[in-house]
């Protein structure tokens, strides 16, 4: 499988205010430390993790609405962190995203079709007459009514709002797709609506995703490879079958227990490993391994040493000392 | 079931809000029996009226353009200590209606009976007071405690749910707290009053993954402890199996399954929570699935489709679904659904039982 996104030790790093209101003592939030993965084209990759773990971060620098503190992003060949404006603008047409929050991202003074054709607009894709009829089978593609197209959002449901926000983002014919986080907004009926649809469009459109999640459950569900994401670092990278059957990094154990799981039989049967405590600040993360704090097993040298993430055996990586 | 054993039962609750558009029926004839030391999951999506049914019992609805309009609300009259022409005779007899109640004496029902936790812990704290103030205010209202014994009750608590150095935290402000331990202090503050009754309103839908499951441990281990009723409202039907006893799926302001939550999830009696259940991945699945989702979206309850309010979605619909509204069925011990497949006149679905 060729390799569409490879992204190597990349860091993001966002300056921080620590010494109360008055000061101008900076530190640095570390949202993304580090991290290398890659993409295959026509995958799905998952990125997984708690709040603040960096996946949405990891997201926004890749598509260059943040700038990497250091660090590499090839995409196809070209270098997104030296790439020229120019460019990039090139790059971008093929590189979309479809945003966590369908209330908060569309425009609530542009109509529908309006915000579909936007990307045609900045790109200066087609004619009047031509964009009109992409929106219209763009709305088609989606599943909703294109004769909808001159309403508002706030007339649409949050599924519906959703499907607009992903017509947007196939506007430009992309190859590879953010969504970040794009059904956790919706209700639970409408998310497999969601989740069929974009399953659909991979197999018909030949998309890449990179899927950012919090819910394992529809991770493991979409995804082909998963990333397991912890305070900034990648915990455990595998293939999404193996990573649910043999989980390696205690984090990634711990969230799978975690999720619930729809059957009471099996539910009250369970034996869960309870993470103590909550996500230390990223601000100043433990020493070593950043999650030695909650983990269960932790001893002397993960305070000492961080561990480096190692492959144990074909695409499986992980990051502890102590397995 | 033993009427000594009904700690609260909702009979015919209708809940309305008058909007400029017109009337939403946000809750359309509730009933529903909530026994001693049960917990009972609520499950439904956004707008099907799970929140309003529990606000309403709370009489917490804003009044407008909410209004209660019809329905009872018994409460077990022996925990509540009313003067005796409120405790109703009849087929209730030993029960208070809580709608019927002055304001001042539902004033000190909430909190000291029923407590509540709500959805959001981050908006729910009062940021300018100490999370001290906020445990002891209501055993101080209540009369329950003085301020000192209130304290040190607050310290207890903040242990209980697993807050570390709790006589210290007591002086801290919302905002020092992380989301799952204000979650803890919301659960603590529920509890302060040893309540007979306790809704939490989607306790664990603003939390993390991991963090979720702790205070889903926390509530499992309480429920042990304490004898309170618990009622659990969620969207997540995987939420409710690990604790609930009983689980009522609502849609459009409708109790359309209630049963046993091993029944449930064994024979789901409606179409409705047989799509919940298949609509979500499930981790334990051993290939990959293609997901199925409900189609459509929930209906607009300002007008609402005329028979069941399903039908529109549902695979199995019939004539008679778009006409007439069924009604809820009983189909096995303790289990009622509100389908009109269980009739005898349907055609043959797998998994639905007949009858009369």
């Amino acid at each position: 499988m060729d390799t569409i996104l490879k992204v190597e030790h990349l860091k993001k790093y966002f300056a921080v205010n620590t010494g109360g209101p008055f000061s101008r003592a900076m530190s640095s939030l570390k949202a993304v430390d580090d991290i290398s993965f890659d993409v295959g084209r026509g995958e799905t990759v998952g990125l997984v993790g708690e709040t603040g773990c960096g996946k949405t971060t990891i997201g926004r620098t890749i598509v260059g609405l943040y700038k990497p503190t250091a660090g590499t992003i090839t995409y196809c060949d070209e270098n997104l962190c030296t790439i020229t404006p120019e460019a990039m603008r090139k790059v971008r047409q093929k590189l979309q995203m479809i945003f966590q929050d369908p209330y908060a991202s569309l425009n609530p003074r542009m109509t529908v079709g309006g915000i579909v054709e936007e990307p045609m607009d900045i790109f200066g894709i087609g004619t009047v007459k031509e964009r009109h009829e992409r929106v219209q089978e763009l709305l088609r593609t989606v599943g909703l009514n294109p004769e909808q197209s001159n309403r508002f959002p706030h007339e649409f449901s949050g599924g519906q709002r959703q499907r607009i926000g992903i017509a947007r983002a196939l506007a430009m014919n992309p190859e590879f797709v953010i969504a970040d986080e794009p059904i956790s907004a919706l209700d639970v009926s409408i998310q497999a609506q969601i989740v069929n649809m974009l399953e659909d469009l991979q197999s018909r459109l030949g998309l890449t995703y990179l899927f950012i999640a919090h819910d394992l459950a529809m991770v493991k569900h979409i995804s082909n490879r998963v990333v397991v994401l912890y305070l900034g670092k990648i915990a455990e990278i595998d293939e999404s079958v193996d990573i649910y059957k043999h989980p390696l990094h205690p984090y990634t154990k711990a969230l799978l227990s975690a999720v619930p799981i729809p059957d009471p039989q099996i539910e009250r049967k369970r034996q869960r490993v309870v993470l103590k405590g909550d996500l230390p600040s990223p601000v100043s993360p433990p020493s070593g391994c950043h999650f030695r704090t909650r983990c269960p097993i932790a001893e002397s040298i993960c305070a000492e040493k961080e561990p480096e993430l190692r492959a144990v055996d074909g695409n499986h990586m992980v990051a502890c000392h102590l397995v | 079931m033993d009427e000594r054993n009904v700690l609260m039962r909702i009979d015919g609750l209708t809940t309305n809000f008058h909007t400029y558009a017109g009337v939403v029926h946000a809750v359309d004839d509730m009933t529903l029996t909530i026994p001693k030391d049960t917990v009972v999951g609520i499950v439904g999506e956004s707008g099907s009226g799970k929140s309003v049914t529990m606000l309403s019992v709370m009489r917490l609805i804003a009044t407008p353009p909410g209004r209660i309009e019809g329905g009872h609300v018994w409460f077990d009259g022996k925990a509540l200590d009313m003067p005796e022409r409120m405790v109703a005779e009849g087929p209730n007899a030993g029960m208070v209606d809580l709608l019927a109640l002055p304001a001042e004496e539902m004033m000190k029902v909430r909190g000291r009976h029923i407590g509540m936790i709500f959805q959001d812990p981050m908006v729910s704290l009062n940021p300018v007071l100490t999370i001290g103030l906020q445990m002891t205010e209501s055993m101080v209202a209540h009369g329950l405690a003085t301020k000192d014994e209130a304290w040190k009750r607050g310290v207890e608590m903040l242990a209980l749910v697993g807050i570390p150095k709790p006589e210290e935290r007591m002086h801290d402000y919302p905002h020092q707290y992380s989301g799952g331990m204000r979650q803890r202090v919301m659960i603590a503050m529920a509890l302060s009053c040893s309540p007979e009754l306790v809704i939490a309103d989607e306790p664990t839908t603003s939390l993390d993954v991991t963090v979720q499951a702790q205070i889903l441990e926390l509530m499992k281990e309480l429920k042990g402890k304490l004898k309170s009723s618990i009622i659990v409202i969620s969207h997540d039907l995987s939420i409710v199996a690990g604790m609930a006893d009983k689980v009522v799926v609502m849609y459009a302001g409708r109790m359309v399954e209630e049963a046993d939550v091993f029944d449930l999830y064994e024979k789901p009696g409606h179409p409705y929570t047989i799509g919940l259940m298949k609509s979500v991945p499930r981790l334990d699945a051993e290939e990959r699935e293609r997901l199925v989702p409900i189609e459509g979206s929930p209906p607009d309850l300002l007008a609402p489709p005329k028979g069941c309010k399903f039908a529109p979605r549902c695979q199995y619909a019939m004539k008679i679904c778009q006409e007439y509204e069924p009604p809820l069925v009983t189909v096995g011990t303790g289990h009622r659904a509100r389908c009109f497949l269980h009739h005898p006149a349907a055609p043959n679905v797998a998994g639905f039982v007949k009858v009369e």
